[in-house]
C-alpha cells in the first residue's frame, strides 16, 4: 500500500488540487519565489503572504531512475521516478512515478506533462511524457 | 588550527548479518573493545553520545537511547546527547568533541548501534522512512508517497544526473565496488570478502538505476563505539590521540533529495569546505580516507567534495587507481560499507582510526598520520581530519 501524506495547512493544496486537474505550487505574494515543499512563510523574503496557485503542469526531466527493487509487498516494478523542473515555478520541482510509457524511454530534459492518482484523500501527480 | 579533542579509542563488536544478537550485545561488546583500546575503564566514561538516539522510523535503524546504554553498562556519565539533527551520522563524534573541548565531559562514548538485517524480513524492508505509519510527515513525505521510497531512489538520481553531465559510467561506479572488495579480503571483519569482479558487478541486478546490488551497502547488524577524549585527559591513554584538526558541517541546501540546485553535489561539498577552512591542512598532506559509501556514487561525489580532484573528474581521478589498493589516496581500506557493512559511517572512522595506529594488519597503508572522514549522502554531511603527532 503506498503510503499517503499527512495533510496540513501549507501542503493541502500541493496534495489536493488534482482533483481539479490543478498542479499547485506555493508561492509568495511578495517577492513571487516558488517555494517547494510549501511552507507558511517565504524562505526568501518572510512574507507570511504565501498562496498556491496553478502552474501550467509541464516541465522538464532533471533527472530519473528506474526503480528495479520491489520495496513493499505487491509493488510492481520496474517504473520510472523523475525530478522535474517546473514550467512556471523557477526553482522548484517536483518528484513523481512516470506513467503511460516505458520506464527505460525516460531520459533528461524530455518533456512531461503532470497527471494525477487519486487514494483516500490525496492526488498524487504523475508524470507521462508530452507529446 | 586544532581542537582540543582526540579520538582516543575505537571498538566494534563482532559484526554480521541476521545475528539474531540483540543490538545491546553488541553494543556492549563493542564498548569493551573501545575501553580496552583507548586503556580506559568504564568509570572514565563521563559523556555517551549517539545518533540519532532511540527512534522508530525504520526498523532496526536506532535501536538503543543514551539512557538505557548508561543503565546497561552501568556508566556513570553526567552529560549525553542523542542527536537526530546535525552534520550526518558524524553528528555525534562532533558534538562530542565540543562537549570535551569545552570541559563539559572527559571521556565520551560515542556509539551507532545496528539491527538492521535481523529486521529486515519478507514484508519489512530496512531503510524504508516512516515504514508503518499511516500517514507521512517531514521532506520524505514528498519522495516516499510518489513510491521515491529508497535512499537507492534519490542517490540515483544523483549519480543519473552525474552521469549525464560527466560521462561517468557503471564502469567507474565498478571501479569503486571491486576496488573496495580487495580491501575487504584483507579485512577479517568485512562481511563480504568473496572476490569481485567487474563481471560480478556489472551482471548483478538493478536496483534503482544507475545504482545495481553491488553499489549499494550492505544492511548488518552490529555496533561501533569511538571514544571522544579532551586533548589533556587524552595523554594517558594506551594510545597515541588522533587529534581533531577541524570539523565540517552542512545544511547548505533544503532539507530534502531532491531540490538541491545542482544534484551532481551534496551537502558533502559544504560540509567539506567548511572543514578545509579551518585547517593549514591541505588534501595532498592526506593518507587515508574514509568516505560514506552508503551508495557507490558517494565515494566520487566525497572525492571531488574534499578537493582530492575537481567537480567532475572523479572518474578519471578513480580510474587511475588513486583509491584502491596501493594508490596516493586509499578510500574505505576496510571494505567500506559495500563490502565491509553498513555501521551508518562509524566503521568507516573505525577503520581511518586503525589506520592511523599503524594497527590495519595487511591492508595498512605504510606511515598513515593524516586521516580524512566524510560522512553522509544527499543534504546531510560531516567532515573530519585527524592527525596522529
Amino acid at each position: 500500500m503506498r503510503p499517503l501524506p499527512e495533510l496540513t495547512p501549507e501542503n493541502t493544496a500541493f496534495w489536493t488540487g488534482g482533483a481539479e486537474g490543478k498542479l499547485m505550487i506555493a508561492f509568495c505574494s511578495d517577492c513571487s519565489h516558488a517555494i517547494h515543499p510549501p511552507q507558511l512563510v517565504c524562505p526568501k523574503c518572510w512574507s507570511e503572504k504565501v498562496e498556491s496557485r496553478a502552474v501550467p503542469g509541464t516541465g522538464t526531466v532533471y533527472t530519473y531512475t528506474v526503480n528495479h527493487q520491489p520495496w513493499a509487498p505487491g509493488m510492481a516494478v520496474p517504473f520510472a521516478l523523475a525530478v522535474v523542473d517546473l514550467d512556471g515555478a523557477p526553482g522548484a520541482r517536483v518528484t513523481a512515478e512516470v506513467v503511460n510509457a516505458d520506464p527505460e524511454s525516460v531520459t533528461i530534459g524530455q518533456k512531461m506533462k503532470v497527471g494525477f492518482l487519486n487514494l483516500d484523500d490525496v492526488w498524487f501527480p504523475q508524470w507521462e511524457p508530452a507529446q | 588550527m586544532t581542537l582540543n579533542a582526540a579520538i582516543t579509542g575505537v571498538g566494534m563488536s563482532d559484526i554480521g548479518r541476521k545475528t539474531n544478537r540483540p543490538a545491546m550485545a553488541h553494543l556492549a561488546e563493542a564498548a569493551r573493545r573501545a575501553l580496552e583500546c583507548a586503556g580506559l575503564t568504564r568509570d572514565d566514561i563521563d559523556g555517551i553520545s549517539t545518533y540519532p538516539g532511540k527512534a522508530d522510523n525504520s526498523p532496526g535503524m536506532s535501536p538503543l537511547g543514551t539512557g538505557e546504554v548508561r543503565n546497561a553498562l552501568g556508566l556513570k556519565t553526567r552529560w549525553h546527547s542523542a542527536v537526530p539533527d546535525g552534520p550526518s551520522q558524524m553528528a555525534p563524534i562532533q558534538v562530542a568533541a565540543m562537549a570535551v573541548a569545552t570541559g563539559q565531559a572527559r571521556h565520551v562514548l560515542c556509539f551507532r548501534a545496528l539491527t538492521e538485517s535481523s529486521s529486515q524480513t519478507a514484508t519489512q524492508r530496512a531503510s524504508i522512512p516512516g515504514a508503518g505509519r499511516a500517514r507521512l510527515g517531514g521532506w520524505y513525505s514528498y519522495l516516499v508517497p510518489a513510491n521515491a521510497m529508497s535512499a537507492s531512489n534519490w542517490a540515483g538520481w544523483m549519480a543519473q544526473r552525474y552521469f549525464h553531465e560527466y560521462g561517468m559510467t557503471r564502469e567507474h561506479l565498478g571501479l569503486v565496488a571491486t576496488g573496495q572488495r580487495v580491501f575487504a579480503q584483507a579485512n577479517p571483519s568485512a562481511v563480504m570478502r568473496t572476490p569481485l569482479t567487474m563481471d560480478d558487478y556489472l551482471g548483478a541486478r538493478m536496483i534503482s538505476s544507475p545504482l545495481g546490488l553491488f553499489d549499494c551497502d550492505v544492511p548488518i547488524d552490529g555496533a561501533c563505539v569511538v571514544i571522544v577524549s579532551a586533548a589533556d585527559a587524552a595523554k594517558d591513554c594506551a594510545k597515541a590521540p588522533l587529534t581533531i584538526e577541524a570539523m565540517g558541517a552542512a545544511l547548505g541546501s533544503q532539507e530534502t533529495w531532491d531540490q538541491r540546485p545542482d544534484l551532481t553535489t551534496m551537502g558533502a561539498h559544504d560540509s567539506a569546505a567548511d572543514m578545509w577552512a579551518r585547517t593549514d591542512l591541505e588534501p595532498a598532506d592526506v593518507d587515508v580516507l574514509g568516505l560514506y559509501d552508503g551508495f557507490s556514487i558517494f565515494v566520487p561525489f566525497w572525492l571531488e567534495a574534499m578537493g582530492f580532484c575537481g567537480h567532475g573528474e572523479a572518474k578519471d581521478f578513480i580510474a587511475e587507481g588513486n583509491i584502491g589498493p596501493g594508490g596516493r589516496f586509499p578510500v574505505n581500506t576496510g571494505g567500506g560499507q559495500l563490502s565491509g557493512g553498513r555501521l551508518h559511517g562509524f566503521g568507516l572512522l573505525h577503520e581511518v582510526c586503525t589506520q592511523l595506529w599503524g594497527q590495519a594488519g595487511g591492508r595498512q597503508v605504510e606511515g598513515a598520520k593524516v586521516g580524512a572522514c566524510g560522512m553522509g549522502g544527499g543534504f546531510i554531511a560531516g567532515s573530519m581530519l585527524l592527525r596522529r603527532d
